[in-house]
């Protein structure tokens, strides 16, 4: 008879559903609707196979993390749960190099002391003791990168960008956490277009989502808008543009909304750039980080202009 | 069989929740409810409705739709709301290319919850 194992501990599973077997054991999983239509039950598979079914209208970034309705789960064998997100472990990581990508944006390279398990567009928890903490996007590739890469931008009295700026330095060791979220690329679909939309350094998870998906052979439109108050605070200007003449179906477009706007840049509200270019998104995939208001206003508007609430990935920050 | 199953069940689903969420979210009669509520929880809810309208598979009660919506009738949630949705309803339904009969089936099936819904 199939197993549910969670925290240390095993049940005997039978017939019932996980999430009933393990509610049955006392421990609380919040659920509505109990069909998997919900997905207010949502828990994590450490280990076992998954029923196909149990993962039925979750998002693909959801399946890759192997991410489950327990309420419509029967195992046909032993199966370790989670609680979603219930907890990202903590490590130590090195400094190795710190450098100014823009005025108000740091890069910062980390190396983890074990094996870090990430995909590009994920972010990580950045501890400067233990009450003060933040979390940051990750700008690197696992398969292109060996170090850690965050963008931190200076917020004006900031306590962790402001000692992240001002007192660390190569060698140094910091506290992070395993990386969470799911705004990140799966492939599969190597002939959809995407879309990108970000300010600041919501730049930071796209950078690593683009290259994810442009050396995983992606086919389809990488299309990039990046926006920023004014031109000095565009970054990662080169790199991006390198990137564009490797890839041909790769487009970059950074957006100025106030001051000069220089010749190779778009002027105008990122948003509004990145629409009016692309009206029509039916079948599109889309990812939007940044100022929450961009983001929410983004999702809403991608959405209406065809784009899946499936295919919708956002980080506001 | 039910209409949900004819029309392709739960992989049938997702472009249906699109259809009518995009419907629901930029009509000005009711799109204030949806204000300020995470979209990606709101859409989950929109298909679990659809599923449960299609005679699909749902374990929703009267009661649970009378808690679910009680903080909305505060807000002043109403018949004429109600007729809306009913409305996209039927038209997501009809621009799904579903069959006459079998969006009276699902209008008849939502229909039945309108005074649960506005706990009446």
């Amino acid at each position: 008879m199939p197993k549910v194992i969670y925290s240390g501990q095993s049940f005997e599973c039978g017939e019932q559903s996980v999430l009933d077997c393990l509610t049955s054991q006392g421990v609380q999983i919040p659920s509505s609707c109990h069909s998997g239509l919900c997905h207010t039950c949502m828990v994590q598979a450490v280990s076992g196979e998954i029923p196909k079914k149990a993962q039925s209208g979750l998002k693909d970034t959801l399946v890759a993390q192997n991410c489950f309705l327990p309420c419509v789960c029967y195992p046909e064998g032993d199966i370790e749960v989670t609680l979603y997100d219930g907890g990202l472990d903590r490590l130590e990581a090195t400094v190795t190099d710190l450098r100014n990508l823009s005025a108000d944006i740091l890069g910062i390279r980390l190396k983890p002391s074990r094996a870090f398990d990430y995909r590009a567009g994920q972010f990580i928890n950045v501890f400067k003791d233990e009450n003060t903490v933040r979390s940051y996007s990750l700008a690197s590739v696992p398969s292109l990168d060996e170090e850690l890469f965050l963008n931190v931008r200076k917020v004006p009295n900031g306590v962790v960008s402001g000692w992240i700026f001002d007192h660390l330095k190569a060698g140094d060791t910091v506290t992070i956490s395993e990386a969470g979220g799911e705004c990140f690329y799966v492939p599969g679909k190597p002939e959809q277009n995407i879309l990108l939309i970000g300010t600041g350094s919501g730049l930071a998870p796209l950078y690593g989502i683009i290259r994810d998906a442009l050396h995983s052979g992606h086919k389809g439109k990488v299309s990039l808008y990046h926006g920023c108050n004014t031109a000095p605070e565009l970054y990662l200007v080169d790199e991006l543009r390198k990137l564009a003449q490797t890839y041909l179906n790769f487009s970059y477009t950074p957006c100025i909304s106030q001051g000069e706007v220089p010749q190779d840049c778009v002027s105008g509200m990122v948003l509004d750039v990145a629409l009016a270019a692309n009206p029509a998104l039916s079948g599109w995939r889309a990812f939007l980080c940044g100022h929450p208001e961009m983001v929410k206003s983004a999702k809403q508007k991608t959405f209406f202009a065809g784009v899946s609430m499936s295919e919708i990935f956002a980080d506001p920050f | 069989m039910s209409v949900y199953e004819e029309i392709g069940g739960e992989a049938a689903m997702a472009a249906a929740v699109d259809v009518f969420y995009r419907k629901v979210l930029q009509d000005d009669r009711i799109k204030h409810f949806f204000e300020g509520v995470d979209m990606d929880k709101q859409a989950a809810k929109q298909k679990a409705f659809l599923t449960m309208a299609l005679g699909g598979p749902h374990n929703y009660t009267g009661e649970d739709m009378r808690k679910g919506h009680a903080h909305l009738v505060a807000k002043g949630l109403n018949d004429s709301h109600f007729d809306a949705v009913m409305e996209h309803l039927g038209a997501t339904l009809t621009e799904l290319k579903v069959p006459a009969h079998l969006i009276a089936q699902a209008a008849a099936i939502a229909e039945s919850t309108r005074n649960d819904v506005l706990g009446k």
